[in-house]
């Protein structure tokens, strides 16, 4: 089976200075990646790469059999990068459901269907986004991904600042995505619940991938050397 | 919710009165206020199209002058060649009907507004305001220099041009016609803004790269809407210069492009019947202070002070409340 999304050697540079150094991934469909690692290690530069946010020196970024190393950011997504970003990011000035529409192509996701995957999006339809509390902008943040209707969701932090029970919440759904057979790359801290979810894991340090495995295999030696602060 | 009630309400309230003021002058005998009524439409039309671009889009264009003068000079043109019987060019001929003139002025508002928007749109902030200028001056001095059309003395149209059903020499008739030109802007403006192209444009104006991670293509719904914005302007162009039966260099000059962007700011940045509300201001001042001061844009500048300071929603914002998206 070919990958849906592969990385090869990917080197990025912010200015003079080294973020990636030969990054390599590969991502099947259907497959959730938990891509993990502590604090600056190039998790979210990573996500920014594939999703054709930053420029790449080296390398190449194939999804869905094109090599779109150089594409811009919206033929990426068009073609099926569906980017929940890290911090929510909706649009503030606008209300749901325009930050809804606004990212719609056509499929199985629908506005009506999103309102069914998150109830609390369809009653707050007309609200503008930001007089939404944290949880709902990243439902809305997961919704407007699913308007996409990717074929691979990225998550950058999706649970990241939230209060427990909306965490859980949002897992819950990350859990349901994976059931209906979304692919996924998630990037998170949350051990217990990439255990339960992921299907591979991929941790990164100083902008390599120093480790690939079953989440199964993450033992307190592989934690305490590439996780543990 | 209930904000979006009173703006609805009070948009039909601005509809309703740009009806009625000159179906009271009909009825009381006042045709110079029904051509007042009408020069407030077409201005109105001109601002909904700028309303596009820079309500919508957040493109500050202070060049819309140039689409409004190349509608009203392929109006002035077809027509001087329709009276005098002679080819346009290339053995075309002129013509007096509006649906004609109509079509032509957009489509050449629209193809220069796409030239325009390709190179400009590169650009943002500061930049594209003086490039849109730029192009504006362009037009304004190449018509400036255009001795076959008057140069600087600009182009009379002896009779006004037909359209099927209407008695256009007639003040009321011809405002109807524009009245249901400028209903039919403002429903486009409202179905745009509705559909996914008038969220995409609003995502974009608050944060480019966000909308690109989500699939939206930046350029290509600017460009898009500046063009839609573009023709829009040019077919009020095409209106003003039969409603004056004059069109001239005048109607490109950068002073034009200001009080379209005037209109939108006073009547409200991207509010559906913000350039109606703008439109009458203006005309109101225009003709209350013009003929009794030849600085009346002073008094129009405080005004507009005014809002800009102390109510940046313009009017409809003053009265309907903040926009859920402002």
């Amino acid at each position: 089976m070919s990958a849906l999304l592969k990385l090869e050697g990917v080197q990025v540079f912010y200015g003079a200075s080294q973020a990636l150094f030969g990054v390599d991934l590969e991502l099947a469909e259907g497959e959730v990646l938990a891509l993990m690692g502590r604090n600056g290690m190039g998790k979210t530069t990573t996500i920014h790469t594939l999703c054709r946010m930053l420029p790449m020196r080296y390398g190449k970024v194939w999804f869905a059999g094109h090599d779109i190393s150089a594409w811009p950011s919206h033929r990426a997504a068009r073609l099926g990068i569906g980017l929940v970003p890290e911090g929510r990011r909706c649009f503030p000035n606008l209300t749901v459901t325009e930050n809804l529409i606004a990212a719609a192509r056509p499929g199985y996701w629908t506005l009506q269907r999103v309102h069914e995957f998150f109830p609390r999006l369809g009653e707050r339809a007309d609200q503008s986004a930001r007089t939404l509390s944290g949880g709902e902008q990243q439902m809305l943040a997961i919704g407007r991904a699913l308007m996409t209707n990717p074929r691979l969701l990225v998550l950058d932090e999706a649970t990241e600042g939230l209060a427990p029970t909306i965490r859980r919440e949002i897992w819950e759904a990350i859990g349901a995505l994976k059931r209906e057979g979304h692919s996924i790359l998630l990037v998170d801290k949350a051990l217990a619940e990439i255990k339960t979810l992921a299907d591979r894991c991929a941790i990164l340090t100083r902008g390599e991938v120093v480790w690939t495995g079953a989440p199964g295999d993450l033992d307190a030696v592989v934690e305490a050397r590439h996780l543990g602060v | 919710m209930a904000e979006m009630r009173r703006e609805y309400i009070l948009n039909a309230v601005i509809v309703a009165a740009l009806f009625a003021v000159p179906l009271w002058a009909l009825m009381a005998g006042e045709p110079f206020i029904i051509t007042l009524a009408t020069r407030v439409a077409l201005l109105a039309l001109a601002a909904v199209g700028l309303n596009i671009a820079l309500g919508l889009g957040g493109m500050v264009s202070f060049g819309h002058a140039l689409y409004f003068g190349i509608g009203g000079y392929a109006a002035g043109i077809l027509a001087h060649h329709a009276f005098s019987g002679t080819p346009v060019a290339f053995g075309i001929p002129g013509t007096n009907q509006m649906l004609v003139i109509w079509a032509v002025a957009m489509g050449l508002s629209g193809l220069v507004a796409l030239a325009v928007g390709a190179l400009s749109l590169r650009t943002s902030g500061i930049f594209f305001i003086m490039i849109t200028l730029a192009f504006a001056q362009m037009g304004f001095f190449f018509t400036l220099s255009w001795p076959a059309y008057g140069g600087e003395d600009g182009l009379p149209i002896f009779v006004r041009n037909q359209f099927p059903g209407v008695n256009t020499m007639l003040p009321w008739e011809l405002f109807l016609l524009s009245f249901a030109v400028l209903l039919a802007a403002l429903g486009l403006f409202a179905v745009l803004r509705a559909a996914r192209f008038g969220a995409a444009l609003m995502a974009i104006r608050q944060n480019p790269d966000r909308a690109a991670a989500v699939g939206i293509s930046p350029f290509g719904v600017k460009l898009t809407a500046f063009v839609i914005s573009g023709m829009l302007t040019g077919l009020a162009g095409a209106m003003m210069a039969d409603l004056t039966r004059f069109t001239s260099p005048a109607m490109m000059a950068w002073t034009m492009s200001g009080e379209l962007i005037v209109i939108i700011l006073l009547g409200g940045v991207g509010r559906l019947c913000g350039p109606v509300v703008g439109a009458a201001i203006l005309v109101g001042f225009e003709t209350l202070f013009g003929g009794w001061t030849e600085h009346w844009q002073l008094w129009l500048g405080l005004v507009l002070l005014g809002a800009v300071l102390f109510a940046r929603g313009g009017v409809i914002g003053l009265l309907a409340g903040r926009e859920g998206h402002g």
